[in-house]
């Protein structure tokens, strides 16, 4: 037999799991992987299942994480948007499995973005 | 616990099942896996969309992207476009009716079938597991069973009930607090609770609907139930023509048994609920209150005369409160958001909303839930999408078998318990037949008839002969040899059966006769005196012409009627021997100049 306590933590647990079939943005956090054909090909898929994993390690309950197509500048994948409720999205470049751990932290978590890794930061150079 | 990155949800209700949404499912795990995102992307079998024209159906979350009649071919392309790139698979969404949109980025809620529905009974259909205790729990399931048992008197569970006037969405429309009150106020060690999932009308199929997708949640309400009126036991009666159902709620039982949820002492409360499954074998009389108990207990099932009404003297001679599947899947939500909640949805003297299963010439076939109060027009035109090929709405059947048959006039009345009673129909269980200008009225109320007939159980005479008769007196009329004293011998032998028969069943079988009688007369008139159909629907009273100014004779009519009717020459005008047709209607379907009309 399951307590009350636990009861509310298979909720929250499977809440967790479930989180993207509710359709409310007010409260999301997207990030959203170039994955044409030119995204895989410049390794977006290592960079989407680290952020899977990151989201995964942190138990970060209000964040979906999707594919879209060719964005058109396909010399920059690996891209990636990030989505914060009520704030422009932040556009990362040339994305490593090894960058996303620090997005994660600082963007998602901290609301800072990390502009280093955007794409203003790429273009001015 | 894994969280992965997308859902895919596939319909596992019996519409799309037997549309091939087994093979769907199977196909995508087979290609997800192959594809190597089964770590990414999950595949989640849920309850009934409501959709049931657009099945099998296949939502695609985060998006939400809304796939309609997918077929095993288009796995594949769903999976390596849109689950390997992200890319919706443009051509596979569903096209809305009204609007003729393809919109890949449209989310359910705005699509015209569900944007004017309010779903509260179905809140979970289409949505969760149904096999996963843990998704019904995520969202909020058992929490209205914790609320009862740790903080609420039974008292005041009952009088949250009574207070949020909710009626029993089966047929009847009884308040379902004083039910609940009657059953406490008996005397006695040893109540039963016990749901009728005995859903036999023709077409309706929201019962099965929830016990399909959203099990737990007729669990939960059993459970609360019977703390409410002092039972340890309860009785799911179910058709054994429902295999999914039955499937879901013996999963469900297990797993809330192994939670604790059912069984000895739930949440500490001293309290103990149990619940187990009756098979039904199908007939329609099962679904009436006393039959379906003596059922239950083993014995012939046949209606018993009321009082004792089963909150006195009920499955096996003691008090037992029986409701339907989905006023049970109303109870958790109106525990756990308050009376008050849900009284300020729906009508004055209905209150919350009910589920129709719409059927017959409509172009969005499937389930809907509306506020009680909506307009039969907003259902039907709104939701439904009107009829098909642009065929005129002649009139809707609310209620089943025993309901009656509204026309056009009344597509504004607004859908509650008394204003169908007044407009010469019922509620019913929420079956909701709607039919266009091919459809003959006289023959449906035969068809219908024919129903009850069949269904009778013969223990009253009413209903065992006296629809009999009734049914005598249509066929003649379809044929074409009725008289008109015919339709004053139906109306009194109506008037009779609905004040003698001893249950439900014969009370209301006269009605779809008593309503076409009402409002469609000149259609019997038209049978009986000029010998004409109409709708042009009655064999009898068809006659098959070949206008010769259009046909090119070209035989391909001759060469299909199989009677050999058709004569004429190559490139001169045919004729039908109306002796020798057997008006099938190949002719028709053959004939690529519209020149064969029914007459």
């Amino acid at each position: 037999m399951k307590s009350l306590a636990e009861l509310e933590a298979i909720r929250q647990r499977t809440l967790e799991r479930i989180n993207l079939r509710r359709e409310d943005e007010s409260t999301n956090i997207r990030v959203v992987i170039g994955m044409a054909t030119c995204g895989i090909a410049a390794g977006a898929r290592p960079v989407m299942m680290a952020f899977m994993d990151e989201i995964n390690k942190r138990g970060l309950k209000e964040v979906t994480v999707s594919q879209t197509g060719c964005i058109g500048m396909c010399r920059l994948e690996p891209m990636v948007d990030v989505y914060l409720p009520g704030k422009e999205k932040v556009t990362y470049v040339h994305m490593t499995p090894e960058k996303v751990g620090r997005v994660v932290a600082e963007h998602i978590v901290n609301g800072r973005p990390v502009t280093e890794y955007t794409i203003g930061a790429a273009e001015d150079k | 616990m894994e969280i992965y990155r997308a859902h895919v949800l596939c319909c596992g209700g019996t519409g799309c099942t037997s549309s091939g949404s087994a093979q769907i499912i199977a196909r995508f795990e087979e290609k997800i896996k192959e594809a190597g995102l089964d770590k990414e992307v999950k595949v989640v079998r849920t309850g009934c969309f409501g959709l049931c024209e657009a099945g099998p159906v296949v939502i695609v979350y985060p998006e939400g992207t809304f796939y309609s009649r997918v077929k095993v071919e288009n796995v594949d392309e769903i999976v390596s476009e849109h689950l390997l790139k992200g890319r919706p698979v443009q051509h596979l969404v569903y096209t809305d009716h009204a609007t003729q949109e393809q919109d890949a980025s449209k989310s359910l809620d705005e699509i015209g079938f569900y944007k004017h529905q309010k779903r509260i009974a179905l809140r979970n259909c289409g949505v969760i597991d149904p096999e996963n205790i843990d998704e019904y729990l995520a969202f909020d399931g058992y929490k209205a069973l914790e609320k009862a048992l740790t903080k609420m008197t039974r008292e005041e569970v009952i009088d949250e009930i009574l207070k949020s006037g909710l009626r029993g969405r089966g047929g009847g429309g009884f308040p379902t607090g004083l039910k609940w009150k009657f059953t406490y106020n008996s005397p006695g060690p040893v109540k039963y609770v016990a749901c009728n999932a005995d859903e036999g009308d023709p077409g309706a199929f929201m019962d099965r609907s929830v016990l399909e997708g959203d099990p737990h949640s007729v669990l939960e309400a059993m459970a609360i139930a019977g703390y409410a009126i002092g039972a340890n036991e309860g009785y799911i009666y179910v058709r054994a023509e429902y295999p999914i159902a039955v499937k879901r709620l013996e999963v469900a039982i297990k797993q809330a048994h192994e939670y604790g949820l059912l069984g000895e002492n739930i949440f500490d409360s001293g309290f103990s609920f149990d619940i187990k499954i009756r098979l039904g074998a199908g007939a329609f009389v099962c679904g009436e209150e006393t039959a379906l108990m003596r059922s239950i207990e083993g014995k012939r099932g046949e209606p018993i005369p009321r009082p004792p009404f089963p909150a006195v003297k009920g499955l096996f001679a003691k008090p037992t409160m029986l409701n339907n599947v989905e006023t049970y899947a109303n109870v958790p939500q109106i525990i756990l958001h308050g009376s008050e909640w849900f009284s300020s949805i729906g009508t004055e003297k209905s209150k919350g909303t009910k589920v129709f299963a719409l059927g017959g010439k409509i172009n969005n076939t499937g389930l809907v839930e509306v506020p009680m109060g909506t307009t039969l027009r907003t259902i039907i035109y709104d939701i439904g999408g009107g009829c098909p090929n642009g065929k005129k709405f002649k009139a809707v059947q609310t209620g089943g078998p025993s309901g009656g048959c509204l026309p056009a006039e009344l597509l504004d009345t607004p859908v509650d318990y008394d204003n169908l009673i007044a407009a010469g129909s019922m509620m019913g269980s929420g079956g909701m037949i709607v039919m266009d200008e091919d459809n003959c009225m006289v023959d449906i109320a035969r068809f219908f008839l024919e129903f009850t007939v069949d269904e009778s159980c013969g223990k009253c005479t009413p209903c065992r002969v006296g629809t009999r008769r009734m049914l005598e007196i249509l066929n003649r009329i379809v044929e074409g040899k009725g008289e008109m004293e015919d339709l004053d011998k139906l109306e009194e032998l109506a008037k009779n059966i609905k004040a003698t028969a001893l249950c439900g069943l014969g009370q209301t079988a006269p009605n779809p006769v008593l309503s076409t009688l009402k409002f469609f007369r000149n259609e019997y008139i038209a049978h009986i005196r000029d010998h004409k159909c109409p709708a042009h629907h009655c064999k009898a009273l068809l006659e098959y012409v070949i206008d010769p100014e259009k046909c090119r004779g070209c035989t391909a009519c001759a060469r299909a009627c199989p009677g050999g009717a058709i004569e004429g020459k190559l490139k001169e005008a045919h004729h039908i021997d109306p002796a020798k047709c057997l008006k099938c209607g190949q002719c028709i379907e053959k004939c690529k100049f519209g020149a064969i009309s029914r007459k």
